[in-house]
């Protein structure tokens, strides 16, 4: 369903493009996005990076040329595809980097000297198989996220602001979700629900939820008390006008800071997922997981390993170093000018 | 205290009900019983084979309400799946593995004591190392060498435990041929070598993030005033640091412990299954990979009381270790 | 008057900063001799804190104490001492109180062994005899009940006994100098009057002497013997009670002194001293206060004005007072 991709494409850069044009408004925002950029250049960069490979992974169609692929023969290849072209860069099996002779065997590969990670024990070009993880990273961490955040914000913030009942059964869900550990019941939602792209991106949906919904509920408990929303009120804001202009904003940063956090955390524990057996297709902790096979022999066979390790570890360090700054860069006291 | 214990107790049942509710719902409502049959008979298996199968594993009654009893009687409600599922739950009554129809209490019982013999010395161990390090570090703090750990710590946690153990197992286990890179032996002779390996990789998988967590934490109490009249009446810095800094960190550090201590039973699901140690945790891994759905309900389910269990001691805890909570 | 036993000389203290660090505290000279109490006042961020806490050698990182400062004690200079001996100054030659008694006392802790460690640290005695101690030092601050309160935790006991545990733990070993940094700010205007007259009832009996640092004039009066006023990290003006209450000579003192409110001024404008304490590093050249003195004439804005001696106890850093005396003009 190429077209679902690439709706779903299109909403995410339009909703990127409004807030370039909405946070750079507010002067807040904007001061804290020039820090952040001013401190973390690199991470940024790179992060920006993998999205735009993201980007390019998910824009998908067919014609002609697909059809005649063999790796994705009928699916629609995406742009990453076209410019791979992997069907013309396949092996026999494995060949080690840049060589020009398969590894076992030494019979004379069909491209010598290609593959910059060597291939795979399907004749798969690594690298290639590398960067497709990146959508598949982004997916798990990034998409999953966004659709829960808000969920999670309606919960929490309501249980926070109006209390009593509302509070009470929220703060029930949250406990009874919590209660069980994160991994087993994971495990148990995609062992019930299948072990398709959709499911495991529902199951960890339903098991992160929990994390922002405590974090909205918290602050909005803080907020609910704090003098300014008690003059608001005294002005005569409606609720709603109090959530919307207070609250909402106040815990924007730290919505923010959770999601890159719980970003990492998602794709980290998918590889997890995938050692057993239940992960998402085409990820690097299948990657992993698959190399640990490989690593037993000798000689060794380290670039499937070393490609979805390191393009893993660069993504969850950057988003690591980012969240980080954001901390920092949020909490006045570690901002060296103006108190 | 006795109010708070009660009120606290009573809550925990409630979850605990919560929770069994919930796992209903996941493994009868949404996978239904004649799925869970034709996965363990197989596909082409005559309904009656797969209707003794349902009764022998319990799965034969109604989901929720039991038609065959009239609206008066209770048995309606009692004769159903739901009212079965939370009687043998809570009675610990776990019945027998989808799989292979071995009691699954028995396999709790013995996969307990390898899991305790992994999980207790990687929890004791890692927890006086994170201790050490996070008090080290913030008594240096802003210096070299506190940068130099904060950005090990980052590095560290950015590496998925897999890689970990992977790495773990490869280097020390081929490599350098330290310790066997997988088994287990109970044999309190030989025990302590199978463990070596996986206690370790356990330890350096986790201890990032948890000395930057315990650093903040020492750091925020470093800062408050009483530190500084400590120093005003001469106290030396390792008297500060252990006997103020350390005591009164203690309270949000136990936390994030005590809830952590349940946890030494259900095991650490990766690191049995690859290093081959027969615990709590490899019982999971096999339940997953053989979709044995009742062996997986009991596995979550009493990973979810240990949790609860886990919150209850930390709030008891907390108000021992705080007498502002304690005397109010 | 006896001869200084405290002795602290052209104290700098600079936190890193733009423009290659901010001096909080410039070139600041004291003396306090045993038995006396000196008030030390100012309003906030004038550096009167961290004056105080650099006698103790307790200013807080990243702040640093500059080469050039020196703070003699008992014939010894403390900032060159090695570290284990101004450990054993802290708490037993010089105590210090803090202003805020609810956070600066452990929590976790009974305030009776927080008051025995105060003692444990600097005397070997055996349990008994320290408990014994900090049974009378209960008594001497005036704890009500003191074996019951021995045990409480500090969340347990009121402001006022907060601060009075305290200061027995402070006077625990009997110290020369007592530092007390705004011991009252926090407390009740009843409770204030009590320990003030503590404080007072304490020096007179043990002859210990006290630093105290305030931005309060009342306390001032109600305790100081002698008085230092500081402004923008410099001591503007030094006397006695007397001197400075009656007739103070800087334009700051007169400008402070004017603006508590009077009783009998009521129904007209209150006094103020025009514009705002600048902040540090932003201070304006020459004096100091240049920008916000009436009389500020010619040479106040580019030369700093030197510390010109009134009478035998009486000093003041201003060019008018300098210009004055110069003239022979009445004080």
């Amino acid at each position: 369903m190429h077209w679902v991709s690439n709706a779903v494409v299109l909403l995410l850069v339009l909703g990127a493009i409004w807030l370039a044009r909405v946070v750079p408004r507010e002067r807040y925002w904007r001061e804290n996005a020039l820090e952040l950029w001013r401190r973390r250049r690199v991470a940024i960069a790179v992060i920006a990076a993998y999205l735009l490979i993201g980007l390019l992974d998910s824009i998908a169609w067919v014609d002609a040329a697909s059809e005649a692929n063999a790796l994705t023969s009928g699916r629609p290849a995406t742009i990453v595809d076209r410019i791979f072209k992997p069907e013309s860069l396949k092996e026999a099996s494995y060949s080690a980097p840049l060589a020009s002779v398969s590894f076992y065997g030494g019979q004379p590969l069909a491209h010598p000297g290609a593959h910059l990670l060597g291939t795979d024990l399907l004749g798969r070009d690594v690298v290639y198989r590398t960067l497709k993880g990146v959508r598949v990273a982004l997916l798990i961490g990034g998409l999953t996220s966004l659709v829960v955040i808000p969920i999670a914000l309606l919960f929490g913030v309501s249980a926070g602001y109006w209390g009593k009942r509302i509070d009470d059964a929220v703060f029930f869900a949250m406990t009874v979700l919590a209660s069980v550990p994160n991994l087993l019941l994971l495990i148990a939602l995609i062992m019930v629900l299948g072990k398709g792209t959709v499911q495991v991106c529902v199951a960890l949906g339903v098991t992160g939820w929990v994390h922002f919904c405590r974090i909205a509920r918290g602050e909005t408990l803080k907020l609910r008390e704090a003098d300014y929303v008690a003059a608001a009120r005294a002005l005569g804001v409606s609720d709603a006008g109090i959530i919307r202009r207070h609250i909402l904003p106040n815990i924007a940063h730290l919505v923010i800071i959770t999601f890159a956090l719980s970003f990492t955390a998602l794709v980290l524990s998918e590889t997890i997922l995938s050692y057993l057996g239940i992960g998402l297709d085409g990820s690097w902790g299948q990657m992993i997981d698959q190399a640990r096979n490989e690593l037993s022999r000798t000689p060794v066979i380290w670039w499937n390993l070393a490609g979805a390790s390191i393009a893993l570890f660069t993504l969850v360090l950057s988003v690591n170093i980012i969240a980080d700054a954001m901390r920092d860069v949020i909490d006045p006291r570690t901002r060296r000018e103006g108190r | 205290m006795a109010a708070f214990l009660l009120r606290r107790i009573g809550y925990g049942l409630l979850t605990v009900l919560g929770v069994l509710f919930l796992l209903f719902v996941l493994f009868f409502a949404v996978t239904n019983p004649d799925d869970i049959a034709r996965k363990a008979v197989g596909e082409r298996a005559r309904p009656e084979v797969y209707a003794q199968w349902k009764a022998n594993h319990g799965y034969d009654k109604p989901l929720f309400l039991n038609k065959a009893f009239a609206g008066g009687d209770m048995r309606r409600y009692t004769d159903t799946l739901l009212a079965e599922h939370y009687r043998r739950m809570l009675t610990f009554d776990f019945g027998r593995s989808d799989a292979d129809d071995s009691p699954i209490a028995t396999r709790l019982w013995q996969g307990a004591g390898p899991s305790l013999s992994l999980t207790v010395p990687l929890f004791i161990f890692g927890l006086v190392a994170a201790v050490a390090l996070g008090l080290f570090v913030a008594f240096f703090r802003e210096t070299y060498i506190d940068r130099a750990v904060l950005v090990l710590c980052m590095l560290t946690m950015s590496i998925t435990s897999l890689l970990y153990i992977i790495a773990g197992q490869y280097l020390v286990g081929k490599l350098l041929n330290w310790f066997p890179i997988s088994g287990f032996d109970p044999n309190p002779a030989v025990v302590a070598r199978f463990l070596a390996l996986p206690v370790l990789v356990g330890i350096v998988a986790g201890i990032g993030a948890d000395v930057r967590f315990l650093r903040t934490v020492f750091i925020e109490e470093m800062s408050r005033d009483y530190v500084r009249t400590a120093r005003a009446k001469g106290c030396g810095d390792a008297r500060v640091m252990v006997r103020h800094v350390l005591r009164n960190a203690l309270i949000p550090i136990l936390t994030n412990i005590v809830v952590a201590i349940p946890f030494l039973f259900t095991g650490a699901l990766l690191l049995e299954s690859f290093f081959g140690i027969p615990g709590l945790g490899s019982l999971t891994v096999e339940a997953i990979q053989g979709n044995d759905f009742s062996t997986l309900r009991t596995m979550v389910y009493i990973g979810a009381l240990a949790f609860i269990l886990g919150q209850i001691l930390t709030d008891i805890s907390y108000a021992i270790a705080d007498p502002r909570v304690r005397l109010g | 008057m006896s001869a200084p036993f405290l002795a602290v000389d052209r104290l700098s203290i600079s936190f890193p900063g733009e423009g290659g660090g901010v001096r909080v505290v410039d070139r600041v000279s004291l003396n306090i001799s045993a038995g006396e109490t000196l008030a030390l006042v100012g309003e906030s961020g004038c550096g009167k804190s961290m004056t105080a806490l650099a006698i103790m050698r307790l200013v807080p990182k990243p702040g640093r104490i500059e080469d050039g400062s020196r703070i003699e004690f008992e014939g010894r200079d403390l900032l060159t001492l090695p570290v284990p001996e101004m450990r054993g100054v802290r708490g037993a030659k010089i105590g210090m109180i803090f202003q805020e008694p609810m956070t600066s006392l452990n929590p976790v802790t009974t305030v009776g062994d927080q008051v025995m460690e105060a003692i444990e640290l600097h005397a070997g005695l055996s349990r008994e005899a320290t408990r014994a101690r900090v049974m009378e030092l209960f008594a001497l601050v005036g704890i009500p009940d003191p074996k019951s309160r021995f045990a409480a935790y500090p969340h347990q006991l009121s402001g006022g006994l907060k601060q009075r545990v305290m200061i027995a733990m402070a006077m625990a070993m009997r110290p020369k100098l007592l530092i007390a940094d705004e011991p009252t700010t926090a407390l009740d205007a009843t409770i204030r009057a009590q320990i003030l007259e503590l404080l007072r009832d304490l020096s007179a009996k043990t002859g210990t002497a006290v630093l105290l640092i305030t931005h309060d004039f009342g306390v001032v009066n109600e305790v100081a013997d002698r008085v230092a006023v500081m402004y923008a990290g410099q001591i503007v003006e030094e006397g006695t009670r007397l001197e400075l209450l009656s007739r103070p000579r800087h334009p700051y003192t007169q400008g402070l002194l004017r603006s508590i409110p009077k009783p009998e001024a009521r129904g007209h404008r209150l006094e103020e001293i025009k514009g705002a304490v600048p902040r540090p590093g932003h201070w304006p050249s020459g004096c100091r206060f240049h920008t916000r003195c009436p009389f500020a004439f010619e040479p106040c804005p580019t030369k700093e004005p030197v510390r010109t001696s009134v009478s035998a106890t009486q000093a003041a850093s201003c060019h008018l007072v300098a210009r004055e005396l110069a003239q022979g003009a009445r004080p």
